[in-house]
């Protein structure tokens, strides 16, 4: 295929790649969407694959490549449970890194095969945007491994962090400077696999000191990686169709990280220096705590009667829901609660689960329908007339102190007003405190009543108390 | 009034600083154009790059937050256009070094483009409207 026709199937590429993102603006155009990307994908691949100069050895190669990979991938995306979606997405970012890591390196030993130069003679501007690619490409996957291993719990969740660690950080990333500067300057492949040894290790050292809850923010950041990796690509390979996707994606993990952030009340510089929620919590405990009322605790049957007498109900789920898999036994007791003529709806908060909008994908799962799941700001305001809020799995999004207390971890962090429902459940195993180390004043306030124990067993005591 | 051969020596002095100031400009010509040359495609790109950054941000706020799992999903699927580059270095290069990391490549980006949209596809599929 011609030059002049194969950017054009990049453009076409390209307009489908915008318009597969411009479809998840609604559930129901998100699927043809998701078809337009797969659309844009396959022409990508047939316009390279019909470049001239493709021998039949090399096409055979990459459908080899593609055959084997792609089996492995459609396998996995078959089997994979839902709430481990995650550490399946932080496992892909990894792949994608690793690819950015060996595209340079083909680049490196073969620059004639995109037009920048020879075997030691390759164009300064080009060498430069290969390290770039190959630095963020390497970033990415020690990064997203760790990200990986964290939230599938192969890995303590805890923050590492050691005396000297931001110094070591910025020593490190100084160094890798460096290095790219004499990379540009001489096109060693020895400084090149160099630069690529030191950005593993600094992808795994910005990683491990932040905590198992920060992971959405590090998931989208990652995200964001493995998109500027494809562009550095696209630029070493002055390809348009790699530029154009890789800001597209860079913007989209920036724009997620820059909601989890905001959804935290925390900057991107503080998740990054990790360390939250490192103390057990215990000592967060307060002085006030033991001149507190007691607690509530109720049994799943007085739930069940107090529920069956609502009205308006709103459930709110958070990541232990996720780590109980209750979603589906909770729709259950949505049924049954609407057969008794109770309005449901559920709150989520920016921050529920382990990845931006992972509360909503296990509900959709658990056959949720969409439109009784709500953001934050659309249903903040109905708690006021709620009869009760069943707050399954989630904490620190619900805690009053947020909004009162100036000295509190979380302060100014946006929560879900459930203390404003007449009744407030709460499900939980014992009185820890959340991630954050910070203990829940709504534990005890008069209208809540505790309901200790797994998220998935007490809901479904709540169900056979509701079934008689 | 001038005479026809004061016009003629005043024109043929003004065509001989023509010509001079011409020689002038093909020389700095001469010296800017490689420069131009080497700055006007990655200068294009960039222009390119920074209107897709654009495009970016304002097609990723349009997006649902209830969506925002999947969009990750997709945005995965997409980076992995990273294939291309594989795909050329697979197939162009006459080093066996180029060539195994293109096939190496091309592998793990296989797997992120498979496993991206279908991992996509079966969260967009549970989500449901009421009675729907």
């Amino acid at each position: 295929m011609a030059t002049t026709l194969s950017t054009l199937a990049y453009l076409v590429a390209s307009v489908l790649f915008i318009l597969a993102l411009r479809g998840l603006s609604h559930p129901e155009t998100s699927r043809q969407g998701n078809l337009f990307g797969m659309i844009g994908m396959a022409i990508a691949i047939v316009a390279t694959l019909l470049k001239p100069g493709m021998g039949f050895g090399g096409i055979a190669l990459v459908i080899v490549g593609l055959a084997i990979g792609g089996t492995i991938g459609t396998i996995v995306a078959q089997r994979i449970q839902m709430t481990a979606l995650p550490q399946l997405v932080a496992a892909f970012h990894s792949l994608v890194g690793m690819a950015a890591v060996f595209v340079a390196a083909a680049a490196l030993y073969s620059p004639q095969s995109f037009g920048i130069g020879v075997p030691g003679n390759i164009k300064g501007a080009s060498l430069l945007e290969m390290s770039l690619g190959l630095a963020i490409g390497a970033i990415t996957f020690s990064g997203s491994v760790i990200a990986f291993l964290k939230l599938a719990g192969r890995m303590s969740g805890a923050p590492i962090i050691f005396k000297g660690q931001h110094m070591l950080n910025a020593g490190l990333g100084a160094l890798l400077l460096v290095l790219i500067i004499a990379f540009v300057a001489t096109g060693s492949p020895f400084l090149f696999w160099l630069i690529a040894i030191l950005a593993f290790a600094l992808g795994f050292l910005l990683i491990i000191p932040i905590g198992g809850a920060d992971m959405p923010v590090v998931v989208s950041m990652l995200n964001s990686y493995s998109g500027w990796a494809a562009a550095g690509i696209g630029f070493t390979i002055g390809n348009l169709l790699l530029i154009v996707t890789g800001a597209l994606v860079g913007a989209s993990g920036a724009i997620l990280s820059y909601i989890m952030c905001k959804g935290m009340n925390r900057s991107i510089i503080n998740v990054l220096l990790g360390g939250f929620g490192s103390d057990g919590g215990a000592a967060a405990a307060g002085p006030g705590a033991a001149d507190r009322a007691p607690v509530k605790a109720g049994s799943p049957e007085d739930a069940a009667y107090i529920m069956k007498n609502a009205q308006k109900i709103i459930v709110v789920p958070g990541y232990g829901m996720a780590v109980a898999q209750a979603q589906q036994v909770v729709r259950e007791m949505a049924d049954l609660l609407k057969k008794e003529g109770a309005e449901i709806s559920y709150a989520i908060h920016p921050v529920a689960g382990r990845m931006p909008g992972h509360m909503n994908v296990l509900l959709a799962e658990a056959n949720v329908p969409y439109d009784e799941v709500h953001e934050l700001e659309e249903i903040n305001a109905e708690f006021a007339d709620a009869d009760v809020a069943y707050v399954i799995g989630a904490n620190d999004v619900t805690n009053p102190a947020a909004k009162t207390d100036k000295s509190s971890a979380i302060y100014g962090m946006p929560i879900l007003d459930v203390e404003r429902a007449k009744t407030v459940f709460f499900v939980k195993r014992g009185m820890a405190s959340g991630y954050a180390g910070v203990e829940n004043e709504l534990f005890f306030r008069p209208n809540t009543m505790m309901l200790f124990g797994d998220a998935k067993k007490v809901t479904q005591e709540i169900v056979q108390a509701l079934q008689k | 009034m001038s005479t026809p051969q004061q016009i003629a020596n005043e024109a043929a002095s003004i065509a001989d600083r023509a010509a001079m100031l011409a020689e002038q400009a093909r020389q700095m010509a001469e010296v800017v154009a490689p420069v131009a040359a080497a700055a006007e495609p990655f200068l294009y790109l960039l222009t390119i790059f920074l209107m897709a950054c654009f495009v970016g941000y304002y097609v990723v706020w349009s997006v649902t937050p209830a969506l925002h799992s999947p969009l990750m999903g997709v945005t995965n699927a997409i980076s992995s256009v990273i294939v291309v580059g594989a795909i050329l270095a697979t197939g162009l290069s006459d080093s066996v070094a180029a060539k195994v990391f293109g096939f190496l490549a091309v592998t793990l980006a296989a797997v992120n483009i498979f496993g991206g949209f279908m991992v996509t596809r079966r969260m967009l599929a549970m989500f449901k409207k009421k009675g729907g």
